[in-house]
């Protein structure tokens, strides 16, 4: 697979703390490639820099074959924040919103918005005030919100953290589906083991600021090169 | 005659000139909303631009601006309306424009005193729009305008309340328009209760006169009418309040 984003050296810092310290990673075309790690780790931070929300001290990343503007960048790629903001208007005016600034046909984006809400299985809610939606609701509408303009690149934080069995089901089905029809490449952040089995290509596991390890799932799961991701993998951490 | 007779005499009197539309009583109302409402108008015009420039760009002297603002919030209206009188009188540095005692000087004296009122509120309802509003925006691949645009909509109730309260302090203010609108009106012929039409006087201004020349009933009537409108504002206000 080609590479297409290369991070290299990158270090973040908020005030005293160091965030992110010395990251090189390479993510390529069409994986889905999971950070785990527990909480504060760093990866909210690590997906806010992808997507330009922050500026790393130091360090450098490349986004191959696109335009390198922030605007065009981002507009390859779609972030799921861990905690959606939702327009305070309708779930159709949510879910558009992709799609209009774009400038995209009114008649394609009732379509794409439909069936963008079908996948998250939410059909048929278009007129229902966002703000009135249940928290698993909300959460699959920014789903629906992030994927409805085909992203190239797509930041997934925690995505499924607040949905039950079935909808987390659900949401890592289409995770799968939108890899395999569209390929998208899907950067993902979870602190969820089991599902970086189910769902995940490559791994990275990071643990204060530090990628510690970079692996193939079979590898991380089999035979991981560092201790400690074996101990965060088997839950036996103490952090 | 005792003090309850007098008073009752003065509120059947005054709720005469109301309903009879006096037309003394309705030029000096129509005074008021015009110079308040123009004032705001163009108040409005100013503050929500500033405002949001002061919200989403970068720019030197921006921390003097807030200062100027924040400042300007709490200005006594006597010291605005001597300060525009200054300017306008022939030989300040706006005499070319001649308007002393012109309805005019009244609203440049209103604007100056509620535009930094607009401008704060409004500040305020901006910086109350969650940042992760405008994130979501700039990930959904809108641009800084999208982001401005999305932050009206998101404060826009907060916003109006910040434009009716602009209204609501022009609209029982007197000092400042006391000082640069001379409070005048031309009187009628026989100079009677309820006789003559506004120039330049207003509920407030007119209510200090008129208590002064001891027409209690003008004023009660003048000072019914003035409650109304501010009752108004303000319940109207609280309405766009609750809505956020
Ligand atoms: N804007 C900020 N200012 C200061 N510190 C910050 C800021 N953003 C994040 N941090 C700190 O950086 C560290 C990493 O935060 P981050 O949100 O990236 O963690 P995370 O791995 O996503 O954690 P979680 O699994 O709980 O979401 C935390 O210690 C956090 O307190
Ligand atoms: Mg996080």
């Amino acid at each position: 697979m080609e590479e297409l984003i290369r991070i290299e050296s990158l270090q973040k810092v908020f005030g005293e703390k160091e965030v992110l310290r010395n990251i090189d990673l390479t993510i390529l075309q069409g994986e889905i490639f999971a950070f785990i790690g527990p909480s504060g780790a760093g990866k909210t931070t690590l997906l806010r820099i992808l997507n330009f929300f922050e500026i790393p001290e130091k360090g450098t990343i490349k986004f191959m074959g696109i335009n390198p503007e922030v605007i065009n960048i981002r507009r390859r790629m779609s972030l799921l924040f861990q905690t959606p903001a939702i327009f305070n208007n309708s779930v159709f005016e949510n879910v558009a919103y992709g799609l209009k600034v774009r400038g995209i046909d009114k008649k394609i984006i009732e379509k794409k918005v439909g069936d963008a809400l079908n996948i998250v299985g939410l059909p048929g809610m278009e007129k229902q005030n966002a703000r009135t939606l249940s928290g698993g609701e909300a959460q699959r509408m920014a789903f629906a919100r992030a994927i409805v303009y085909d992203p190239q690149i797509l930041l997934l934080d925690e995505p499924t953290a607040n949905l039950d069995p079935a909808n987390v089901m659900k949401i890592e089905e289409i995770i799968k589906r939108i890899r395999n029809e569209r390929t998208t490449t899907i950067v993902l952040a979870t602190h969820n083991i089991p599902q970086v089995r189910r769902i995940a290509d490559r791994v990275g596991i990071l643990l204060n600021g530090e990628l510690i390890e970079v692996n193939s799932k079979e590898g991380i799961f089999s035979k991981p090169k560092d201790a400690r991701s074996e101990a965060f993998i088997n839950g036996e951490m103490i952090y | 005659m005792s003090s309850v007779d007098f008073l009752i005499q003065g509120i059947i009197k005054a709720l005469e000139l109301i309903f009879s539309i006096n037309p003394y009583i309705l030029s000096i109302t129509g005074v008021s909303i015009k110079v308040s409402g123009t004032a705001t108008i163009l108040s409005t015009l100013t503050a929500i631009p500033l405002a949001f420039a002061i919200s989403f760009m970068h720019f030197r002297g921006k921390q003097g601006l807030i200062t100027l603002v924040n400042t300007g919030m709490g200005l006594p209206p006597v010291f605005v309306g001597l300060f525009v009188f200054l300017m306008i009188v022939p030989v300040g540095p706006l005499g070319f424009l001649n308007i002393v005692y012109t309805r005019e000087a009244m609203i440049l004296a209103q604007y100056i005193l509620i535009t930094p009122i607009i401008t704060g509120i409004s500040l305020s309802a901006i910086k109350a729009v969650p940042r992760s509003i405008i994130e979501t925006v700039h990930t959904l691949g809108g641009t800084q305008q999208d982001a401005v645009i999305e932050t009206l909509k998101e404060a826009r109730f907060g916003i109006i309340t910040a434009v009716l309260a602009g209204l609501g302090r022009a609209l029982a203010e007197v000092g400042a328009i006391l000082i640069v609108g001379g409070n005048i009106a031309r009187t009628g012929s026989v100079g009677g209760i309820g006789e003559g039409l506004s120039e330049t006087r207003t509920l407030t201004t007119a209510i200090t006169s008129e208590t002064s020349k001891g027409d209690i009933s003008t004023s009660i009537a003048l000072g019914i009418i003035l409650i109304c409108l501010v009752l108004g504002v303000n319940i109207l206000a609280n309405f766009f309040q609750r809505r956020e």
